[in-house]
């Protein structure tokens, strides 16, 4: 009996960057190209003309059935790709690998609805994409309705919905195909708390029906939530496979340059990113230095460099700062204040900084994880890092410090006490006695 | 739960050089959605319009006025004493369900790119579905169709029987062609802008307006080359009794037609890796 769900061997995926960036090509640049090729050929420069990266390289490990496995890294690292792979979308390069079973992906939800058509009939047509046959469909429906939680709006064309319903029903559908190894990619990210609630609910529900799960996420506390063991991606490359509350640690820590700087490579920026481009994040001490550690005593400045190819118009810059479990301290924006925000109603193409000071005697001691957020709201995500960068806190000095102990909470505020003896007080125990 | 099925289905993944096999097991497997892509082409297809399914009956009616005004009034040309607007009609059908056939599977790739970066299914159901949906729509023309006939009196006659090998006659080429053109598409945006004119030109040489009695004898040959010339003489002698009974032209056009089609399937199944990247 053989207990392996999933075989991965050696596997690798080569992208070509030109046919990625240019993804027009004509038949003209080919007509062009076969002209220069052989001149090139001649001149010695090699006959492909395609700058190409390995997307995933040498990638080696198992799954056995019924296991939870969390894929992590950052960006860039190849999770997606290796995905891909895995639910044939696209084919390895190079390397090798065995699937046990029928493979449900959830690499995005929705994947096929079309907006002319009812929420009932996309149920059917969604449902036949995700590989389900349409008896299982038909005995599934009132339960993905009820799931979904729209039943007043079934028999309304979906582009009529508003994102959240539009996305509660497309995640019903998925979430009740039954495949012996579910892929996930990230359904998280998306949604209300009550909804990423839900979801979380359903996934656990599928781990303990003894299904193999493939969990991609950025969110650190439903991977330690879902998974007992995690890969840990890095560059296309495999680094760790360990326990999961390990691996989560490794990634947050020594995963992170230690330097209080990010600078993004070009890899790490998605195509589709433009014309937002990254440059760097920083954390920098009141006296200018770019430090892995702040004082809690002393305000920090946390900086994000970027650059616009051409002008956007409702761009919002912000960070998230998160606990290493990837629990949100406070989200914030650039053009939060209303007169900033019209102010920078529309950013000409050019290069900037977007400042804020962490107030002093704000967060408490320990490692907190920074990431970067920049969209237009309602209308576009350029980019997004979750976990761009992290930085300590060190506490000397702060209140209470004489004690030495551990305090509890995320903020250590310098709180204004007052202590007074009550007058009055003594006057009543005397007339008590 | 029961999730162990008895024969437990392995999939191996790897890189794959040269040729593959067509694998139609799996488009077997997959047939439902075969099924549902087609439905969902067919309903939306006139959603958000006035007339709704008005237009399948529209635009063949109104292809057959201009086509009949150019080739009778200007060119004047024979119709071998069958009423023009009959004689037009019946080729206007199988030309409609082609050159649409022909025009939406070359453009599918691209138009269902999202499902084919996200999912695995066999990508030949693409193209496919896109060829079937026209068939709803020739099945309320060709009602049409019967309804003229009565009209000028020609009932269908006894050749009846053969008219739906003509249809997939026209059905297999285009999505022989429709396979080439979408797997090009794919690589070189340029097939777009070449399907008008392809459609265009390919109307010119399919006897439509005209009766392909008007070709010279030497020329039958190279002619009959163009499969939908086989086919547009089928449907006339089919329905109308028209002289020119499908001849050894016809063997012709059904050994072309297949030849689109193995290649087309087979060029489509080498190039299928690369679609999602290059999509």
């Amino acid at each position: 009996m053989n207990d392996i769900a999933i075989r991965v061997e050696n596997l690798g995926k080569q992208y070509k960057i030109g046919m990625q960036i240019d993804r027009y090509r004509t038949l003209r640049d080919s007509l062009v190209d076969a002209v220069k090729r052989p001149m090139r050929m001649l001149r010695g420069e090699g006959g492909d003309n395609y700058e190409t990266i390995w997307a995933l390289s040498d990638i080696s490990f198992e799954v056995r059935k019924g296991e939870v496995l969390g894929v992590i890294g950052r960006n860039g690292a190849g999770k997606s790709t290796l995905l891909k792979i895995l639910s044939r979308v696209t084919e390895p390069s190079q390397g090798y690998a065995e699937i046990r079973g029928r493979v449900g992906s959830l690499l995005e939800v929705g994947t096929g609805f079309h907006p002319e058509l009812t929420g009932r009939e996309n149920i059917s047509l969604n449902g036949a994409i995700l590989g389900m046959k349409r008896e299982e469909i038909e005995r599934k429906f009132d339960e993905i309705v009820d799931f979904s939680g729209i039943e007043k709006f079934i028999d309304t064309p979906v582009k009529r919905y508003s994102s959240g319903m539009y996305l509660r029903l497309a995640f019903a559908v998925a979430a009740h195909m039954e495949p012996e190894i579910l892929v996930v990619d990230e359904v998280l990210a998306v949604g209300d708390a009550e909804f990423q609630r839900k979801c979380l609910g359903k996934m656990s529900d599928v781990a303990s029906q003894g299904r193999t799960v493939l969990f991609v996420s950025h969110n650190m506390s439903a991977i330690l939530r879902l998974t007992q063991e995690s890969i840990l991606l890095e560059k296309g490359k495999l680094v760790l496979r360990a326990p999961s509350p390990q691996a989560v640690d490794y990634y947050l820590t020594s995963g992170f340059a230690q330097s209080g700087e990010h600078c993004w490579q070009p890899d790490e920026i998605p195509v589709d990113a433009a014309p937002f481009g990254p440059i760097a994040l920083r954390v920098r001490n009141p006296q200018g230095l770019v430090v892995d550690t702040v004082r809690s005593t002393e305000p920090a400045t946390l900086e994000i460099e970027y650059a616009l190819d051409a002008p956007i118009s409702g761009l919002r810059v912000g960070i998230y700062l998160l606990t290493p479990q990837g629990e949100h301290i406070f989200t914030a924006f650039d053009t939060d204040d209303t007169d900033r925000y019209e102010r920078y109603a529309e950013r000409k193409a050019g290069r900037y900084t977007s400042r804020c000071v962490i107030p002093a005697d704000f967060l408490n001691e320990g490692r907190y994880v920074v990431g970067v957020n920049a969209s237009a709201f309602r209308v576009r995500r350029y980019f997004q890092d979750e976990h761009a960068l992290s930085f300590n806190v060190d506490a000397s000095g702060a209140p209470g410090t004489h004690w030495l102990e551990n305090r509890l909470g995320l903020i250590r505020p310098r709180l204004q006490w007052k202590i007074e003896e009550v007058q009055g007080a003594g006057i009543l125990r005397d007339e008590a006695s | 739960m029961n999730v162990n099925t008895p024969q437990e289905e392995v999939i191996v993944l790897r890189p794959s050089r040269g040729w593959s096999a067509l694998n139609l097991r799996d488009l077997w497997v997959y047939r439902e959605l075969i099924y549902f892509l087609t439905w969902r082409d067919i309903k939306v297809r006139y959603k958000q319009t006035v007339l709704g399914a008005g237009w399948a009956i529209l635009q063949p009616l109104v292809n057959m006025v201009v086509l009949s005004v150019i080739f009778g009034n200007f060119a004047k040309m024979d119709t071998e004493g069958i009423p023009r607007p009959v004689f037009t009609f019946a080729a206007l059908l199988p030309w409609g369900l082609f050159s649409k056939a022909l025009n939406d599977a070359g453009r599918s790739m691209l138009a269902n790119r999202n499902m084919i970066t996200k999912i695995y299914f066999p990508r030949l159901i693409i193209p496919l579905a896109s060829v079937l949906g026209g068939v709803v729509d020739f099945l309320i023309q060709f009602g049409i169709l019967l309804l003229m006939m009565l009209y000028y009196g020609y009932p269908p006659t006894l050749n009846i029987w053969a008219l739906p090998l003509f249809l997939l006659l026209a059905l297999m080429t285009a999505l022989g062609f429709g396979l080439w053109l979408s797997a090009l598409n794919v690589l070189y945006r340029d097939v777009n802008y070449i399907l008008p004119f392809l459609t265009q030109l390919w109307l010119l040489l399919t006897p439509v307006g005209y009766s392909s009695s008007v070709v010279p004898e030497q020329w039958r040959i190279v002619y009959a080359l163009n499969p939908m010339v086989g086919v547009v003489e089928g449907f006339r002698w089919a329905l109308l009794g028209a002289e020119t009974t499908p001849g050894p032209q016809m063997i012709l056009s059904v050994v072309i037609s297949t030849v689109l089609l193995v290649t087309g399937m087979y060029y489509f199944r080498r190039m299928e890796r690369t679609f999602a990247d290059m999509v």
